[in-house]
């Protein structure tokens, strides 16, 4: 599954990222395999999505965040 | 002798860099231009310890050295040239004891430039109630430097930090990791290519494409046996040495900071639930707005009436105290009601950018860029365009330059075109003016009609940038690839010093940028409006005199008509005439057409305009709003400034493209003139069509 499945108060850790398709500011502020991610919020419709990816808290669009794999892990 | 050296102040956005500055170099700093380039160049001047002086250098935010905006290339352009005369002796790296992960990223950056680093954690009074704790001589020795915890807010540490900087020649250059082994095979060759550079310079050259001396990335890729890689692999190599990074942060946080999840609170998770939610969010975001607006027009009427009488009975009084001459005239009739046009915008300009820093400052401004994405998409912008939008509201000008951080260029482009029709401050006083005369005073619902005026002009404001954006949005053929990355920064008490610093700053840079335009062009009219050719003006005491002989007029009657017959036949009433056919069907006389001309060099000219005509040819002690009141409309009867006329006036100050420094910031960040020629054609046809079909139909 992709960044983009995951619902509103749900965890994951990401798998794999595709570079070329990221901005390099993403990863740098933490967007990387291995990192875990939590979606804290939505706005309407889902988009942008605001997440906290590895303690940085940032909000990105659903366009990127379908690049971004990621694993769920349920509490 | 004093010896100066030079710091520079690097770090993540919303660290509270900008704090750490103002704690070390206090009023004692300046704000200017880099030159060339309209990115904001902060300085200022510490006084350290054993009479040594540091000179400081408040650096754009960045969150690498990967730059990707105008503003994050003046870093690494300033920290690659040794020969720049603000290259740093001693680089101070300010991060955030709750994002030092993601901060230390930078940090591991400048460090392999082998410059002396220190590290600033600031907002240590935050470390117990997050429940983090440091052990800060083992990251000193981990990332071979010395820290300095410190806390902006609470005064904590700022002199610990100067006793850091003075002592700098103690500090460690070494880097703290080597990331050449994400490519070793690569890095030796680039190594052995150019044996006497540093190596992570030449790697940022190549990734960047960045000068620095005589050193360019074609001058590396024209070395014979140096093999060049790739954009697709470099940006993979990048990616590599980013999880390197990261890897031996993780490592030394590890062991370096305890965070105890058991003692740490978390405001920010109850606020966003409020802040950002779908509905109350929004809501929230539009009573602030209101409360914003509210204040500007019902707070700041009384120092503005204050000022507005204050300089009426200055000119007076001068009138009386000098000797009646030119000089005097110029002095009473051109120079005061002119400054008086600066000053009486002072009170508004404060609140707003009081607002505005307090919105920043906050963490605010974040919330409200993720709230607007999606909607501002819809019309081709971002929800980083916000931001400009909102500054648009102070001016347009730093509002053009904020749209930087927008990472596609259409939707940058598209939010720089549409800026310049959200309300700047230099409408307000045009629209103060002429809501005061023709909306009735009252109030509905407890608010007052003449700010829900206001209100409104802001709203149409708005929708006119939005608007137009959509049809730009589809007119436009651009491809760009489209990213938005927002960091959403923990929520803050704004700080006072912070705040009162930035309205200062940023008043002063009104009354002296604006100030000196609108100065010299009330001096320009005052000429204009007190000299003419011919007979008609030089002999209009005879003229006037032989006219009314048979009415019988009082001597101040009289005085008054060849006052207006001169300034009918001056050399700006001249002009107006000529011009009078266009604006007539408008509802505007030649004496509005004056003022809407000179606005083009800047809008707020308007009032001060009005006020040297006005005041030319009045003798009595009375506001400009008075006089302007007591205008006749020389054709239809009835006042001048009526309703018809005065909502035309307002809906061509809403539309029209009259601010010269826009234009100009415009070319500047567009690069052609292509654009801001468009800007001022069609956004002043439109201003005179609305404004020509509201005359007509409301007259």
């Amino acid at each position: 599954m992709t960044l983009a499945d995951l619902k509103r108060g749900q965890q994951g850790i990401i798998k794999d990222v595709s570079s070329n398709l990221i901005p390099l500011k993403l990863l740098e502020m933490g967007c990387l395999p291995g990192n875990s991610v939590e979606l804290v919020q939505v706005a309407p419709f889902a988009d942008p999505m605001y997440l906290n990816i590895n303690g940085s808290h940032l909000a990105i669009r659903k366009e990127t965040a379908i690049h971004i794999l990621i694993e769920t892990i349920d509490e | 002798m004093s010896k100066q050296i030079n710091v520079a102040l690097i770090g993540n956005p919303n660290t509270g860099k900008t704090s750490v500055f103002n704690a070390l170099t206090g009023l004692n700093q300046k704000v200017g231009n880099y030159p060339g380039i309209t990115v904001e160049k902060k300085e200022g001047i510490c006084k350290l310890p054993r009479g040594l002086k540091a000179h400081i250098i408040d650096l754009p935010g960045t969150y690498s050295l990967n730059a990707s905006s105008l503003d994050e290339n003046v870093v690494i352009e300033l920290l690659l040239n040794k020969n720049d005369k603000d290259f740093p002796d001693v680089a101070v790296v300010v991060s955030d004891v709750e994002n030092l992960k993601r901060n230390l990223l930078l940090f591991t950056q400048i460090k392999d430039l082998e410059i002396p680093t220190i590290l600033v954690i600031n907002m240590s009074d935050r470390m117990a109630y997050k429940g983090i704790s440091l052990d800060i001589e083992y990251l000193e020795q981990q990332l071979e430097t010395k820290i300095a915890l410190i806390s902006t807010r609470k005064n904590n540490g700022i002199n610990e930090l100067k006793e850091l900087i003075t002592n700098y020649k103690e500090l460690s250059t070494t880097p703290c990791l080597n990331a050449s082994t994400i490519d070793e095979a690569y890095f030796d060759n680039l190594r052995k290519a150019f044996p006497n550079q540093l190596l992570y310079k030449l790697w940022l050259v190549i990734t960047q494409d960045v000068n620095f001396g005589k050193t360019d990335r074609k001058t590396i890729d024209a070395v014979s046996d140096f093999k060049t890689k790739s954009e697709r692999d470099l940006k993979r190599l990048q990616q590599k040495e980013t999880i390197k990074r990261y890897q031996f942060i993780n490592d030394t946080l590890k062991k370096g900071q305890t965070i105890d999840l058991k003692t740490a609170k978390d405001l920010r998770i109850k606020l966003d639930r409020i802040l950002t939610h779908k509905v109350w969010g929004y809501l929230i975001f539009g009573v602030i707005l209101l409360t914003i607006f509210q204040a500007i027009y019902d707070w700041s009427s009384v120092p503005m009436d204050f000022i507005d009488s204050t300089f009426a009975s200055l000119s007076e009084w001068t009138k009386s105290v000098m000797p009646e001459g030119a000089f005097t005239s110029l002095l009473a009739e051109g120079i005061i009601p002119g400054l008086g046009g600066i000053v009486i915008f002072i009170p508004q300009i404060a609140f707003l950018f009081l607002f505005i820093s307090i919105l920043e400052e906050s963490g605010y401004m974040s919330r409200v860029v993720f709230l607007m994405d999606r909607i501002m998409r819809r019309f081709g912008l971002s929800g980083k365009s916000v931001v400009p939008l909102i500054s648009g509201t102070a001016c347009a000008i730093p509002a053009i330059m904020a749209t930087r951080n927008i990472e596609s260029w259409k939707e940058r482009l598209i939010t720089i075109l549409v800026t310049p029709f959200t309300t700047c401050s230099a409408r307000l006083p045009v629209y103060l003016i002429i809501i005061a005369l023709v909306i009735p005073e009252g109030r509905f619902y407890g608010l007052s009609y003449q700010a829900l005026t206001l209100m409104l002009l802001y709203l149409i404001g708005f929708g006119a940038a939005v608007g137009s954006a959509w049809i730009l949005n589809k007119i436009l053929k651009i491809k760009s690839k489209t990213f938005f990355v927002v960091e959403m920064p923990n929520y803050k008490l704004p700080m006072f010093k912070n705040v009162a610093i930035t309205v200062l700053e940023k008043t002063k840079s009104f009354v002296f940028g604006a100030g000196k335009i609108i100065l010299a062009i009330s001096i320009v009219l005052w000429f204009l409006a007190s000299y003419g050719p011919g007979e008609n003006f030089n002999n209009a005491e005879a003229i006037v005199t032989e006219q009314y002989a048979t009415e019988n007029l009082s001597e101040d009657e009289l005085n008054q008509k060849i006052e207006s017959h001169k300034l009918e036949h001056s050399f700006i009433g001249i002009a107006g005439h000529a011009i009078e056919p266009a604006i007539r069907p408008l509802g505007y006389d030649w004496k509005i057409g004056i003022a809407i001309v000179s606005s083009f060099a800047a809008r707020e000219v308007f009032v001060g305009t009005l006020a040297t005509i006005y005041s030319v040819g009045s003798d009595e002690e009375e506001t400009i709003k008075n006089r302007m009141a007591g205008e006749v409309n020389p054709i239809l009867g009835g006042p001048l400034f009526n309703f018809a006329s005065g909502i035309s006036l307002l809906l061509f100050y809403a539309f029209a493209m009259q601010c010269m420094s826009t234009l100009a910031i415009v070319k500047r960040e567009t690069n052609s003139w292509k654009w801001p020629m468009y800007q001022l054609v069609i956004m002043s046809g439109f201003a005179y069509i609305v404004a020509l079909i509201a005359f007509q139909v409301l007259k």
